[in-house]
């Protein structure tokens, strides 16, 4: 149920994130250049497999915690919103995904 | 100390206003104290509720300048400063039936959809069962067994104000206590009744029903509690 | 105010769930800008440039800071949900806050 994954993945992001922010404050050092950030991922299997996990995680997590903020604080419930936060899901993951897919590409 | 306690008091339901009153400033006294001579003296037209006077029944819970709590529990000197008034309204998150009144119905209605009760089961055991109070179980349900509904943590849930549906602070504490009882043989039906989205999960550990309970019962921990219990159920 | 929001746990909920909203709005911005690679560094590069305006420069700030107190918080939520943590609300809320601000301290150190 929405609950059980919400959580769940509030955990697997826990890890995640915490790598996530200390790349960036590591990498960030003295600025920031395409170049400095593609040398690192292009073709690095693994930097593109833990990121593939980080957006699927965020796509379940994201839009299960929006939902109950909609449902708590409009009067938005039920399939349409329901429909339109798996939509927003699907959006998530697929831009996230091709992101990915991006700087281990380019 | 001024002489003179000035009260506003709602008087209405959902509409209505506050009323103004100033009565006698006393050394001791409580709020109780305060409605009762308002309603005795000044206003018979006044409804509220109190029963024991003493902070064992929970009836005479409202709102005291902002915050839910029992009104024969607290004293004046202890919420109202120099000059500053006292403000009296009815629980939030109840119908309001008249003035300082309030509709407890559907929170005893939560009650019991949250399989609120003890269930025996088909076939009593035919002795007395065995409950050690050093087991964990026990501990669990002794910490939140003294409950007495009165609405108290209702009131003070941020969810139940945004959420209709929120089956709340009380009645999860209650099927808490009773998911530990070993004696109980409603189980199943009790975790459907708690686990769903107008359940223990949509809590969102705001912690003002543990802030505001007159008994120091911790809502927030036995729900807590049935969030962890669910996960186990949902695996099984 | 109702008294329920004067309360640490509703501000800490508050905070939590206002991050929340910004880093879901931010991330499709996030994954769209990181896209850019598809046409090439220099594109990424392009947008990157953007990032260095002050404005642009202070929102990132932001929106680190804002990842770093939803995770804070969310496991604050975590460690009382999951380890029946028996929390001392101003205790863990400044705790959070305080981690959160020093991730964006040190972001901001770092970029500058």
């Amino acid at each position: 149920m929405l609950f059980v994954a919400q959580r769940t993945t509030a955990f697997v992001l826990a890890l995640a994130v915490a790598v996530h922010l200390a790349t960036i404050l590591y990498a960030v050092r003295g600025g920031l250049t395409a170049a400095d950030i593609l040398a690192r991922t292009h073709g690095n299997l693994a930097f593109a497999l833990f990121y593939g996990v980080f957006v699927i995680a965020v796509a379940i997590h994201a839009p299960i915690g929006l939902r109950n903020v909609l449902r708590e604080w409009t009067p938005w419930r039920g399939r349409p919103l329901d429909l339109a936060l798996l939509a927003f899901a699907l959006m998530l993951l697929a831009l996230g995904l091709r992101a990915v897919f991006a700087v281990y590409a380019a | 100390m001024s002489d003179v306690l000035g009260v506003d008091i709602w008087r209405g339901t959902e509409q209505g206003q506050f009323q103004a009153f100033a009565i006698p400033r006393r050394q001791h006294q409580t709020v109780l104290d305060v409605v009762t001579e308002i309603q005795r003296e000044h206003d018979p037209s006044l409804s509220y509720r109190f029963a024991c006077r003493v902070g064992m029944c929970g009836s005479c819970a409202m709102v005291v300048n902002g915050r839910p709590r029992w009104t024969c529990r607290t004293r004046v000197n202890d919420v109202v400063a120099g000059d500053e008034r006292l403000r009296l309204g009815p629980l939030r998150n109840f119908r309001v039936v008249k003035d300082l009144a309030v509709e407890m119905t559907d929170f005893f209605d939560k009650w019991t959809a949250a399989h609120g009760y003890f269930e025996p089961g088909a076939t009593p055991e035919k002795d007395f069962a065995v409950v050690p109070p050093q087991t964990k179980e026990r501990q669990a349900a002794d910490a939140g067994i003294e409950c007495i509904g009165c609405g108290v943590c209702y009131s003070a849930c941020d969810v139940v104000a945004w959420n209709e549906d929120y089956l709340g602070p009380a009645a999860l504490n209650r099927a808490w206590t009773l998911v530990n009882d070993v004696r109980d043989r409603g189980q199943s039906a009790r975790r459907s009744a708690v686990s769903h989205s107008n359940g223990c999960q949509a809590c969102h550990t705001h912690m003002s029903c543990t802030r505001f309970c007159p008994k120091g019962i911790e809502p927030t921990y036995a729900i807590a509690g049935l969030k962890r219990a669910l996960f186990g159920w949902a695996a099984r | 105010m109702r008294a329920s929001h004067t309360q640490r746990g509703f501000i800490a909920a508050m905070l939590h769930r206002l991050s929340g909203i910004a880093l879901a709005i931010f991330l499709p911005l996030h994954f769209l800008a990181l896209a850019t690679a598809l046409n090439g560094a220099h594109a990424l590069n392009a947008f990157l440039a953007i990032t260095r305006q002050p404005l642009i420069a202070f929102l990132e700030w932001a929106i680190v800071v804002a990842l770093a107190t939803h995770m804070a918080l969310g496991l604050r939520v975590l460690a009382v949900e999951f380890f029946d943590f028996r929390e001392r609300t101003l205790a863990a809320l400044s705790l959070c806050l305080a981690a959160a601000l020093a991730v964006g301290l040190i972001f901001a150190l770092n970029l500058g």
